[in-house]
């Protein structure tokens, strides 16, 4: 029932019924949501059809020639990447109804509050406890580069729930209501002047048992889904010829002839040549997620965008010449999304300093690579069988 | 859109070239050869082209080939390149048979086509494709001239030549002087070819049939050093999951997982790129940009990898014994043939209005 005929005429039936150019923005995207056609291969009455995931391309290519509106993914980037997959795996009927309609939507961000700043790249050494009160947790602790905390609805949080066990048995994982009282979201200003993401203080927050996703000690399994759907996120995009970073350098290049050198003919022409073989790569494997034959290029795809937008950003700076000495604007702001390539080149550089950090280090991602792809062993680990309270720190 | 996977088929006949490959063509025995008055592999050869019929894969069937594509053509190169093989593959049944399908050639190309001849195309190795070649004299019929740097013409049995009045010809290898040169790559040799008065047969004009073959030729090149650069990973990290030293497998070290793990995404990106070159000339569509960026991509990947895999094998990488070497040697050669990375920068500045200053 689910062909790519059904759902061209379902989507049809859709735009017929509520015609973009008439019909409200939100009100477009819920009817969508009820029709099914808001992730295809997610369940019937969750936005979805049960449909193989490839198909979805089916539906918003119809979608985009009507001129609908989409749901403009780069506001609820953690939402819809990280948060839905997870909660559609271990939430129960009610947290998927409750929450991923509007997720979906837009209307309700959300946050992700796993960092702290004592446990980044070894997340599972974190230290926020929850304590359990009847049918409530009680958390106390710190996180830390929250992106987008100020306006978000909804965060997911992990928390330690048993200091008595080794560290990745004694996390739980559960959905945090950012109006709660209790949470206090503090601005942290980044390189490029603007406070993207924030410091996030739980102080006695109340936490319903009934938003525990996965069992209690669980958690860390449950993050597994989490960090794995941020990075296959970040891998399978398409991206046309000169799509990214390339593309905006290029222009200059063409336009600003008066600006060329020896010297950055070169490495324009290098990097050239290495977005390009990075578009086929993301190209490739978004074509074997398409036959069911997921490869583990998704893990290096991350790796490769971080170094060519930090290398393509940086010619973008020198290329610029005495421009490249100015910066757009330094004003501290509190951004609603992130924008890799919305500014001009020297916020560009700055930001995507972030690119191997965020979402995993390039450091922690390459002994990902190393010991998941090609087999080798891990280092030897001290911490493993240590209870987490015994732990130095 | 472009196809950058591997088709079933295409898969069962990479898995038949590598048994092929491991029963007749093993590290010692290519290395033995490599010293002997035969370096090129003629049982080898007998078998894919005579036994497989994949010396005419580019052929059209009722040209006496198999009509396939570059993408197939490619998969086999891989596999010929994860072996360092020593057969004229690239150079007869891509290159030569490339440019015999530009000209009317047709019983020259049956022959090739079969295996029974190897041709050679007799533009030095290092040419990139839509640039100057050197060329022989046209003395109303006999060619009179010395070429060097023509891979496999040792083992040709018909060298292709371009001459001064713009022609191609076919020579019969007895009626030229072949003279081996020592080369850096033991697997694909380099020869001298001098001709004085040699009869020769006018096929067609040399430029398109030149620019064509070298085309293909650098084009499918990158799945030979795709394959050639994955055999140097894949077996570099089974040698350090083995090798101990401080008491713990030396690829647990944090210092070469991440060495490694990027030679991977290196390695993972070639693919991709000789993919995407190896679909455009197989479809037509797109050629001179996805050949550029192939080749502007591979040859600086491969000679990492195979300079990689003989460091991190340590003091027997640097033994003649390991086949390290021939890897290295035929990557660094390959890093030069049909033209370098930077000469297919330079040429990509032109094709995607990337002006130089
Ligand atoms: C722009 C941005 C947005 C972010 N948004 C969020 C968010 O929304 N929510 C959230 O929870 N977190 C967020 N983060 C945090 C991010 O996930 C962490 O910064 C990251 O995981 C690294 O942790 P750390 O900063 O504590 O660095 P550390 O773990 O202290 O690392 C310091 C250095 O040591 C290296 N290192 C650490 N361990 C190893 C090892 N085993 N081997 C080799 N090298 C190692 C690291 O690579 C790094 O170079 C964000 C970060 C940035 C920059």
């Amino acid at each position: 029932m689910t062909s790519a005929e059904e759902l061209r005429r379902r989507t049809r039936e859709l735009l017929a019924a509520h015609p973009p150019a008439s019909t409200d923005r939100l009100d477009f995207l819920r009817a969508r949501f009820d029709a099914g056609l808001a992730w295809v291969h997610y369940p019937e009455g969750l936005g979805g059809l049960d449909a193989p995931r490839s198909q979805q391309a089916v539906v918003d290519a119809e979608l985009e020639a009507a001129g609908a509106p989409d749901n403009d993914s780069r506001r609820n980037g953690i939402g819809l990447g990280m948060a839905a997959p997870t909660i559609l795996k271990y939430g129960t009927e009610e947290q998927k109804q409750r929450f991923l309609r509007p997720l979906w939507i837009g209307e309700e961000v959300w946050c992700q509050l796993f960092s702290e700043p004592g446990a980044g790249s070894d997340l599972a050494a974190l230290g926020t406890r929850a304590v359990r009160e009847g049918d409530e947790w009680v958390v106390n602790g710190q996180k830390v580069w929250t992106s987008g905390a100020h306006n978000s609805r909804w965060a997911i949080l992990i928390a330690r729930t048993d200091p008595d066990v080794p560290k990745h048995r004694g996390i739980t994982y559960f959905v945090c209501d950012m109006t709660d009282p209790g949470v206090e979201v503090r601005p942290l200003r980044q390189v490029t002047g603007e406070a993207e993401f924030n410091e996030v203080f739980l102080t006695d927050v109340r936490i319903p048992d009934a938003r525990r996703l996965g069992e209690v000690g669980d958690g860390w399994r449950v993050a597994q889904t989490t960090l794995n759907n941020e990075r296959v996120a970040i891998g399978g995009m398409r991206l046309p010829r000169e799509g990214g970073m390339i593309g905006l350098v290029s222009k200059t290049w063409r336009e600003r002839p008066e600006l060329r050198t020896h010297d950055l003919h070169q490495r324009l022409l290098k990097l050239w040549v290495e977005a390009e073989v990075a578009r086929l790569t993301s190209e490739r494997l978004r074509q074997q997620l398409v036959v069911g034959q997921p490869g583990p290029e998704g893990a290096g795809m991350k790796l490769a965008f971080a170094r060519l937008n930090q290398e393509i950003s940086g010619l973008d700076v020198e290329l610029l010449g005495e421009e490249g000495l100015l910066y757009d604007d330094w004003t501290m702001r509190r951004p609603e999304l992130v924008d890799f390539t919305g500014r001009e080149a020297g916020y560009r550089y700055l930001r995507s300093k972030g690119n191997s950090i965020e979402g995993g280090t390039t450091e922690v991602l390459l002994n990902i690579v190393a010991e998941r792809v090609l087999g080798l062993p891990a280092e030897p680990r001290t911490d493993k069988d240590v209870a987490w309270k015994d732990l130095a720190r | 859109m472009t196809d950058l996977l591997y088709s079933e088929e295409e898969e069962a006949l990479r898995a038949a070239v590598r048994d092929l490959l491991a029963d007749h063509c093993d590290a010692p025995g290519v290395i033995a050869r490599t010293e002997s008055d035969t370096p090129h592999h003629r049982e080898a050869w007998k078998a894919l082209a005579d036994g497989m019929g994949l010396a005419g894969l580019l052929v059209p069937e009722d040209k006496g080939g198999q009509g396939a594509t570059h993408r197939e053509a490619a998969v086999v190169l891989e596999e010929l390149g994860r072996a360092v093989a020593p057969v004229a593959y690239l150079t007869s049944a891509v290159v030569a048979t490339e440019a015999l399908l530009a000209c009317d050639a047709d019983d020259l190309l049956a022959d090739l086509a079969s295996g029974r001849r190897i041709g050679a195309l007799a533009v030095a190795l290092n040419v990139a494709p839509g640039t100057a070649y050197k060329v022989v004299r046209h003395e109303d019929g006999p060619l009179r001239g010395e070429l060097t740097g023509i891979a496999d013409a040792a083992v040709a049995d018909v060298l292709l030549v371009p001459a001064d009045d713009g022609g191609l010809y076919a020579v019969d290898a007895t009626a030229a002087t072949v003279t081996p040169q020592v080369s850096l790559d033991l697997t694909r040799p380099l020869a001298t070819v001098t001709l004085d008065g040699a009869p020769a047969r006018l096929l067609g004009d040399a430029e398109p049939a030149v620019r064509r073959a070298l085309t293909a030729g650098a084009g499918l090149l990158a799945s030979e050093q795709f394959g050639l650069a994955d055999w140097a990973l894949t077996e570099t990290v089974r040698y350090l999951k083995e090798r101990k030293q401080f008491n713990r497998p030396v690829g647990g070290f944090q210092a070469l997982k991440h060495r490694l793990a990027q030679l991977w995404l290196e390695v993972v990106n070639l693919r991709a790129a000789a993919r995407n070159a190896a679909d455009a000339l197989a479809t037509g569509e797109d050629v001179e940009v996805a050949v550029t960026v192939a080749q502007a991509f591979a040859g600086p990947v491969a000679v990492h990898a195979a300079e990689e895999a003989l460091q991190l094998h340590g003091g027997i990488g640097m033994t003649w014994e390991h086949p390290a070497h021939l890897y290295l040697k035929r990557a660094k050669a390959d890093s030069i043939a049909y033209g370098t990375a930077g000469a297919h920068r330079e040429a990509l500045a032109g094709l995607v209005d990337l002006q130089a200053p």
